[in-house]
């Protein structure tokens, strides 16, 4: 009814292939912004630290992986690793130049995690497939190695680990245990909104098409005149970006300190899962496939006991944890047999049928 | 269809999750215990939570609390992960924590600068970053009753005066066998000072997390390498695993030493070629103390506990009461200082600087002998005391050794430039200012 194309007339070519070409999804998308900034304002302390900064951070991890996995189609494992390049990046630079403001190297991190992505996607013109996985987890054992035994890299912390000095933007600080979960959300999203606009219009534009040309098949993209090694390191180089500025959001912004084994392979496993439940190939997915896999075990902790006790049941923390992972698996197979496309699949089906709600045809 | 029915779920899941967060009454103190009983280290995991949580809920049944205020007790599933363990943090940081036990150094790194800002004391007992021991730094950090650094060095110092004289350790190989974090790698440096002073050899066996259950090559290369003693940091599955390896391979288990965390089940899992097998200890096994007894009464009779019957006493669990100790001693403490019932976090925290369980107290508390005495203060909040070796016989621990002090001029250099880094690192690290309350 109120979700209507009828009447919305394109007289340019601009407007008909604007990514938003509705009116209703321009305004829905504004009003989403919207309400994540006025979250800021209106949610307390718990739901910031806890569930919004997390799933944003692995909202963009998931962008970045989406690039390589969704649009590319090259599977990779390299996701915690290529996140810990940037965090250690970020950490170096911004000990040894106290006077740039951070922010500037949080963005300059991702090159060097997107440096050290193309050198590891060079084996990706040859291999494919569950091989080129194989070679991007040699990357991932590789720098996880190299985190621990490379002690440069934490300017010799006799703990190994590392941690977020004060950093401060307009003298309000946004990094450091000083630093309000309010302004480190705001610097979040501001980030994760900048580089998902960046991320829609590399997808949809030309590159994309490429990317996508290569995915759908390689051999043809490749006698249509794609270069197929420039266009596979330039995805590993972009994917790699978004899990470098990720991993340094990750450490500084939401943990504030982390050991080597944040970068683990389980990292890596969570993103991709993320990736696949969201939908393979698309941006909201990413975003979708976040907040299945970590914001559904944060509510079904809180859910659960509540749900329990009025049955006069009281469970301890360990079970309720077991519950999460069943529900959590279980769900995650049915969303997986109701829709293989995954969740933005699912959002694009309801947003058809609402187009045409309620005269079906 | 779908959809709504979805739709309404979601709606329904956020306003429960909204109204679930209990409230809690004033006259009440809130102790959450941060605990993993899942995940690959919950075989230690386990041990630890029933202790902790065991204690605390005796007083609560015995005792009606502390000084006649109940403590609420919340587990955390924490998994060992610092994902969850900070998750958790946040959870429990708006119902007034007095303190929080991440019982993970990689959990404990993260909260250690929050500490100060959220005004939540940090118990990481002879864990998490051996440099907060230094009060004057670290004013909202404990860790209790010993450093890792003390913990080597006393190791070093017992095998030493087997031999005859720390002079003799010269020319001889030392096998560390570690779990490759923050955890493990800790006293390396000070073992490499000590190697280079005495003159023995070091000979590092990194295991790293995922490789905790297969030791194999570790264990061929010392089996190569011959070192004469071997030294472990291990926590969870590994230390079961080393154990059987190192009773495969053949080496001998009299020369085989670890810091505190190998439990009775890790021992046993070697089987009877374990016999021999020692590690650091600083309080007692078994259950025959009051407090134990009175355990037994008013919480696994009762059905409160999670824990077996005969767990109770092994040595992890009793690690767990004695954390929880603390805990208690603490808020105990605070209560005196301050003359208010239902203390706060910054209570806990001058009570916990004031911290004096001597024989007297500990009789007092049913722990008589349980423990050596513990005496903290705004500078000190470790005690660096001392620990005894234990062997295990084959079915359980016995006391070996008298207590074994740390080497304090070695350990102490270690923990003052270590401190000091970190301060230096920390650009803005804050002065303390809490200050300090006199003696009582």
């Amino acid at each position: 009814m109120l979700y209507r194309e009828a009447g919305q007339f394109k007289t340019n070519y601009v407007a008909d292939s604007a990514i938003f070409p509705l009116r209703e999804d321009r305004i829905g998308l504004a009003v989403i912004i919207l309400a994540a900034y006025a979250l800021a304002f209106l949610g307390n302390s718990f739901v910031l630290q806890a569930v919004m900064i997390p799933f944003l951070v692995f909202s963009l991890a998931a962008i970045g992986l989406n690039i390589l996995t969704g649009y590319t189609g090259l599977l990779s494992l390299g996701t915690g690793a290529f996140m810990g390049v940037g965090a250690y990046a970020c950490y170096k630079l911004m000990t040894a130049f106290p006077g740039v403001n951070v922010i500037v190297w949080i963005f300059v991190s991702g090159f060097f995690s997107a440096a050290v992505g193309a050198l590891f996607g060079l084996p990706s013109l040859r291999i494919k497939g569950f091989y080129l996985a194989v070679a991007t987890l040699a990357a991932q054992f590789f720098l996880q190695w190299c985190f621990i035994r490379i002690p440069w890299l934490v300017n010799y912390n006799v703990s190994g680990a590392l941690d977020a000095p004060l950093r401060t933007l307009f003298g309000i600080p946004i990094m450091g245990p000083n630093a309000t979960p309010q302004t480190r959300y705001l610097l979040v999203l501001t980030i994760v909104i900048l580089l998902t606009w960046l991320a829609s219009n590399l997808v949809h534009g030309r590159i994309g098409r490429m990317w996508i040309a290569i995915r759908d098949m390689d051999l043809a993209a490749e006698l249509m005149g794609i270069r197929p090694l420039q266009t596979k390191l330039l995805a590993f180089a972009v994917s790699s970006y978004y899990c470098g500025v990720a991993g340094a959001l990750l450490v500084f912004l939401w943990y504030g300190g982390a050991e080597y084994d944040v970068f683990n392979i389980n990292q890596s496993f969570f993103i991709l899962f993320m990736v696949i439940i969201g939908g393979l190939g698309s941006l909201i997915g990413s975003f979708f496939g976040a907040a299945l896999i970590f914001i559904l075990p944060i509510v079904l902790g809180i859910v659960l006991p509540a749900a329990l006790s009025p049955f006069g049941l009281s469970v301890g923390a360990d079970v309720i944890e077991h519950l999460r992972f069943m529900i959590v698996g279980a769900l995650i197979i049915f969303f997986l047999i109701v829709e293989p496309h995954g969740l933005a699949r699912l959002w694009q089906i309801g947003k058809q049928k609402l187009l045409v709600w309620p005269f079906p045809y | 269809m779908s959809f709504r029915t979805m739709s309404l779920g979601l709606a329904a899941a956020t306003m429960l999750a909204g109204t679930a967060l209990p409230a809690f009454a004033q006259d009440s103190i809130y102790v959450p215990l941060f605990t993993y009983r899942t995940g690959p280290f919950a075989g230690s995991g386990t041990f630890i939570a029933d202790g902790m949580h065991d204690y605390l809920e005796m007083l609560n049944q015995r005792d009606g609390g502390i000084g006649g205020v109940k403590l609420v007790l919340e587990e955390c599933e924490t998994g060992y992960d610092t994902k969850k363990g900070v998750e958790c943090y946040e959870a429990v940081k708006g119902k007034n924590p007095v303190i929080v036990n991440p019982w993970s150094t990689g959990i404990t790194l993260p909260l250690i600068p929050r500490a100060s800002v959220d005004k939540i004391p940090i118990l990481s007992m002879a864990y998490g970053l051996s440099a907060s021991a230094r009060g004057d730094i670290f004013p909202w950090v404990f860790n209790p009753p010993a450093t890792y650094w003390d913990g080597l060095s006393m190791i070093i110092k017992f095998i030493g005066e087997k031999e005859g004289g720390l002079d003799k350790l010269k020319g001889k190989k030392i096998g560390f066998i570690h779990l490759d974090a923050a955890f493990g790698k800790e006293p390396i440096p000070l073992l490499q000072d000590l190697a280079k002073d005495i003159g023995f050899e070091v000979a590092l066996y990194p295991v790293a997390a995922q490789d905790m259950q297969n030791q194999s090559s570790q264990w061929l290369s010392a089996r190569r390498d011959r070192p004469d003693y071997m030294i472990m940091w291990g926590w969870g599955s590994m230390n079961g695993a080393a154990v059987k390896e190192a009773v495969r391979s053949g080496y001998p288990m009299d020369k085989f030493y670890s810091v505190w965390w190998p439990s009775e089940d890790d021992a046993r899992s070697g089987g009877a070629g374990a016999k021999g097998f020692k590690e650091l200890n600083w309080h007692a096994v078994g259950a025959n103390f009051p407090a134990l007894q009175d355990i037994q009464k008013h919480v696994i009779d009762k059905g409160l506990s999670k824990a077996a019957k005969d767990k109770v006493g092994e040595v992890l669990y009793n690690r767990g009461v004695y954390n929880s100790l603390l805990i208690a001693e603490g808020i105990a403490q605070a209560q005196k200082l301050t003359g208010k019932k239902a203390v706060t976090g910054e209570d806990v925290r001058r009570g916990m600087e004031n911290i004096k369980l001597d024989a007297a107290r500990l009789k007092e508390l049913g722990l008589e002998g349980f423990t050596d005495q513990l005496v903290l203060s705004c500078n000190d909040h470790n005690g660096h005391r001392a620990a005894f070796m234990q062997e295990w016989d084959g079915s359980k621990w016995v006391k070996i050794s008298n207590p074994i002090e740390p080497m304090t001029d070695r350990v102490k250099s270690q923990l003052d430039g270590a401190a000091k880094d970190y301060a230096e690192k920390n650009a803005g690290w804050p002065k303390r200012t809490e200050t300090c309350d006199k003696a009582s």
